[in-house]
């Protein structure tokens, strides 16, 4: 992939943040009052951390203007009221000088956020692969009705509604959906992305911090959306490799006669470890959809 | 033949709860009530012939405010409903309102507020000041016109029979497939959700037209583009995007119909449908609805800042063309909706980049909002308040809009509660605010009367602190990883910022009950705050140049134009136009029941579709073009009203004028 050939995807985004930016930001006392619970300023991955510092890099490039803006309502509001007795002229209604302010001012401004735009959306790209020394792991995940299934192709086990990784890998989720759209979270550690049935979405996030992270679906996709949730751990490489073996301790298979049976709607679903998982079962799944497509765009033969 | 098609007695949803019982007893009682009170007053045939079959575009305007402002009623009471069911829902209580009920109010509370009142609110106000401000006596299509405000009420009654009978969608409001599709939603709601809004999407077109038409064809000898007021130039933009952009959802909305009617494969899982098709051409059109929505709104307080500072508007020309930047900026932005659908990053910056570039338009618009009111001296009516709100509270919306276009904050903070904050922030503080500012300033010269200002200013200033207190909470849950649409939640750090969100919830209540109370003031006071002069507010635009409300041709000469604010001018020159005026004939179009008639058809037609009657199907179906064809056969649809009878009309109002204040004509 070209991608990869790009420099440093980060470095230009890093700079200028606080350790806890929280109160420092516009809406302070407010944000305040929450703690710490601002999971999207408390990333734990390096893809969070940079995009926790482009938020509070563009909301500080836009407050140059809307502070002033505000304030100056308020002052020409307070200013000029009748009765005032200030200056009052009813016909003037053009300035060059004022009218380059109100172009230029707000196109400087949003030509710095263009170029931060472009270079932050290549850097942070989802499909992007992470550079990295370690070799990354390759999770896949399903959107069902209303749970997540994970499946570790490379270690041959699948979870329901938990998933787990060493810290310091990149993580490469591949993503796609047998229901409805959701969409993959992780507020913790960046990016989300779709989940969309017949179609393969790409997400690579990385954490830096061991530790146990809500996940969630973030797209709306009926009655048990609100129970679509899972943990994320984070573990070190050790712990990661208990809890594989804690997964494959599990009695349950995932095979091909049983998936439909777990795939079933289900609100609230419990975590689920299986020991074993049907080979090549994740493209199966986007295949089913894709093989109908084109076996209808040629003349629906098979069908 | 199942007569009743696939309507049982399980449908009837007010059996399933009390809330919905309450909902629909109260509903039913309000009707029995206003019919009752029309029967015993023996109003009928004077709302029949002045109101029902008028295409008089002033009463029409003032049926969809009407539309708009009941609508606004229901759409809020979801709100209250959501906000409690969000304060009692957590560590494991369920609250209220199960998801089968909660999924609906969510979804129906975005359907009716952007469809049910903001449109029917701005489409009202367009129809109640352009025709006025251009010196026109009716729009280019009047009976085009009725049928188009029948359309959107029949669209609305369907959305209201769908909470007694049946249910609503529970897809949020732009109904994404697959959860749309039949399989995933296989009961009524998704069909109320689709025929209410292709009935109301076809109403908004033809007003489209219309006022494109108007616009173009109808404005009084002398004005040229320069010289049309800022509020007529957003509508023209306005109909340009309403005629573009609706067909796409008309057109979307069939091709999900053809998949759940006809089992199609359009924006299906299987067979090659494709459900990222669909999300892009409804934000084909959802992007341009947003700039529909807040262009009117800009026009308003175009017209309300210079108004009540006393003082032209600040640069009108660059007011124009950043109208008209906004317009063609407005079809290229529409991917940002979608930043997470795994579009490749020169996609995704490109989207990001041409929607940050619309806000350099829209802060040229807001620049020189500030530089009207600068050297101005300031009214501060309610009006001016709701407009001083507006710019405050809408720079903050503007600056949590081009966080979300950066598609790298977007990622973390799309579907979140940041982006329900983000565009009530603009929705309620831009297009609300606007509207009530446009509501309260036309007000006079579409009744006779002005609107309590007291009322109105509390009622402001609940609905601003209360938008405050009800969002900024959001903001923060944004960044908590808190997401749009939950049923219930289990993080108890939320619960607080929940808390303080149904607070703020109440004082917008109160900020509405102000507003119903000040109207009802307002009609008991109105032989006091009567408007004889028709130029109440010292308004710098015709539409002040003729009486409150106008007669039915609106002006008895039409207009000469020959300067921007041309009213202020004429004002300025002392009244040498008041010189005796010539009357002649005035053409005018004769009233008609065939909108009306023929949006029950449709209606009928929306309904039985819904529930598969198709016996009734077939009949509306026939009957909607039949009537129109009944109606195109009628060559007596206009007549003319004579000279004298202008004359006399004329008289009176004068001799009301002279009668008040003599100091005021001179």
């Amino acid at each position: 992939m070209m991608m990869q050939e790009r420099p440093s995807p980060f470095g230009a985004l890093r700079g200028g943040v606080a350790k806890c930016a929280a109160p420092a930001t516009a809406l302070g006392a407010l944000l305040a009052l929450g703690g710490c619970n601002y999971s999207i300023l408390d990333p734990k991955g390096a893809i969070g951390v940079a995009e926790k510092s482009l938020i509070l890099n563009s909301t500080y490039a836009m407050l140059v203007i809307v502070i002033p803006t505000i304030l100056l309502t308020l002052f020409f509001a307070w200013r000029y009221r009748a009765g005032s007795g200030a200056r009052y002229e009813p016909d003037w209604g053009h300035s060059v000088k004022i009218e380059i302010f109100c172009w230029g001012i707000p196109t400087l401004i949003i030509a710095f956020l263009g170029y931060l735009t472009w270079t932050s959306t290549h850097a942070l790209d989802p499909y992007r692969p992470l550079e990295s020394a370690k070799k990354p792991l390759v999770i896949d995940a399903v959107a069902l009705d209303w749970k997540w299934l994970f499946i570790y192709p490379e270690q041959g086990i699948a979870t329901i509604n938990e998933v787990a990784f060493p810290t310091d890998t990149p993580i490469d989720f591949r993503i796609t959906s047998d229901a409805v759209m959701n969409s993959f979270f992780i507020p913790q550690l960046g990016s989300q992305i779709y989940a969309m049935a017949g179609m393969r979405t790409q997400l690579h996030l990385i954490a830096n911090e061991p530790g146990t992270y809500p996940g969630m679906s973030a797209n709306y996709s009926g009655r048990g959306f609100s129970d679509m949730r899972f943990n994320a751990r984070a573990e070190t490489d050790a712990g990661f490799n208990d809890w594989v073996a804690k997964v494959r301790a599990s009695s349950d298979k995932l095979e091909a006669d049983n998936y439909s049976k777990v795939a079933a709607p289900e609100e609230k679903a419990p975590v689920q470890y299986f020991s074993a998982v049907e080979p090549n079962l994740f493209n199966e799944i986007i295949a089913k959809y894709l093989g109908k497509a084109e076996s209808f765009r040629s003349g629906m033969k098979g069908e | 033949m199942d007569l009743l098609g696939r309507m049982t007695w399980g449908d009837l949803a007010v059996l399933e709860s009390p809330v919905i019982m309450g909902a629909g007893v109260f509903m039913a009682l309000v009707v029995v009530a206003v019919l009752g009170t029309i029967t015993y007053m023996k109003k009928w045939p004077y709302l029949w012939h002045e109101w029902l079959t008028s295409v008089d575009h002033k009463k029409i305007g003032v049926m969809y405010i009407i539309v708009a402002l009941i609508m606004l009623l229901r759409g809020f009471s979801d709100a209250i409903l959501m906000r409690t069911q969000q304060v009692l829902a957590h560590d494991g209580h369920p609250g209220f309102l199960p998801p089968h009920h909660y999924d609906q109010i969510f979804t129906a509370h975005g359907t009716i507020m952007i469809f049910f009142m903001a449109m029917p609110f701005m489409i009202g106000l367009m129809n109640i000041a352009v025709p006025l401000q251009i010196g026109a006596r009716d729009v280019a299509f009047p009976f085009l016109n009725s049928f188009s405000f029948w359309m959107t009420a029949a669209g609305a009654i369907l959305v209201n029979i769908s909470l007694v009978l049946g249910e609503f969608g529970q897809t949020g409001w732009l109904a994404y497939p697959p959860l749309s599709e039949l399989k995933f939603s296989p009961g009524t709601g998704v069909d109320y959700y689709i025929w209410s809004l292709q009935l109301t999407g076809l109403g908004t077109l033809l007003t489209g037209v219309n006022f494109f038409v108007t616009i173009v064809k109808m404005r009084a000898p002398g004005m040229t583009w320069m010289r049309m007021p800022v509020f007529t130039w957003t509508i023209l933009c306005t109909a340009i995007l309403i005629m573009a952009a609706f067909p796409i959802l008309t057109v979307t909305f069939g091709m999900l119909s053809l998949d759940r009617y006809l089992g199609m494969h359009w924006f299906t899982n299987d067979l090659g449908g494709n459900q990222m098709m669909y999300v892009n051409l409804i934000w084909a059109w959802g992007h341009p609805e947003v700039y529909i929505l807040i262009l009117p709104a800009f026009g308003v307080f175009s017209e309300v800042v210079p108004t009540f500072s006393g003082k032209r508007l600040f640069g009108y020309n660059a007011m124009v063309y950043a109208t008209v930047c906004i317009t063609f900026l407005s079809f290229i932005v529409w991917l940002h909706h979608f930043f997470t659908m795994g579009s490749s990053a020169n996609v995704n910056a490109f989207f990001g980049i041409t929607t940050m570039i619309i806000s350099i338009p829209t802060g040229v618009k807001i620049f020189n909002w500030l530089f009207t009111m600068y050297r101005g001296r300031i009214q501060y009516t309610s009006m001016m308040l709701w407009t001083i709100g507006f710019m405050v509270t809408f720079v903050i919306g503007g600056m949590t809009g081009v966080m979300l276009a950066l598609p790298g904050n977007d990622w973390v903070l799309h579907n979140s509660l940041f982006l329900i904050a983000h565009f009530h922030n603009v929705i309620i503080g831009g297009v609300f605010f606007g509207y009530m500012a446009g509501y309260t300033y036309w007000f006079p010269k579409a009744t006779g009367f002005k609107l309590h200002d007291g009322w109105g200013k509390a009622s402001f200033w609940f609905w601003l602190t209360g938008f405050y207190v009800a969002f900024m909470p959001l903001y923060a849950l944004g960044f908590m990883g808190a997401t749009r649409r939950m049923n219930h939640y289990d993080n108890p750090a939320w619960t607080p910022f929940f808390d303080i969100a149904a607070v703020g919830a109440l004082l917008v209540l109160c900020g509405i009950a102000c507003q119903v109370i000040g109207l009802i003031v307002s009609i008991r006071q109105r032989h006091e705050n009567q408007d004889v002069t028709g130029d109440p507010w010292n308004g710098r635009t015709i539409e002040w140049s003729t009486s409150s409300p106008p007669p039915f041709y609106n002006f008895a000469v039409l207009p000469h134009v020959d300067a921007l604010d041309a009213f202020n001018e004429t004002k300025k020159r002392g009244h040498e136009a008041r010189e005796t005026p010539v009357y002649s004939d005035i053409h005018m179009p004769r009233n008609t029941p065939a909108g009306l008639f023929m949006a029950v058809a449709a209606g009928m037609l929306g309904f039985a579709l819904i529930w598969h009657m198709w016996w009734l199907a077939v009949i509306s179906l026939v009957a909607v073009p039949v009537i129109f064809i009944v109606r195109s056969c009628n060559d007596d649809i206009d007549y003319y009203v004579p000279a004298a009878e202008v004359a006399r009309i004329e008289a009176l109002h004068n001799a009301r004028v002279a009668k008040l204040e003599p100091a005021h004509v001179a």
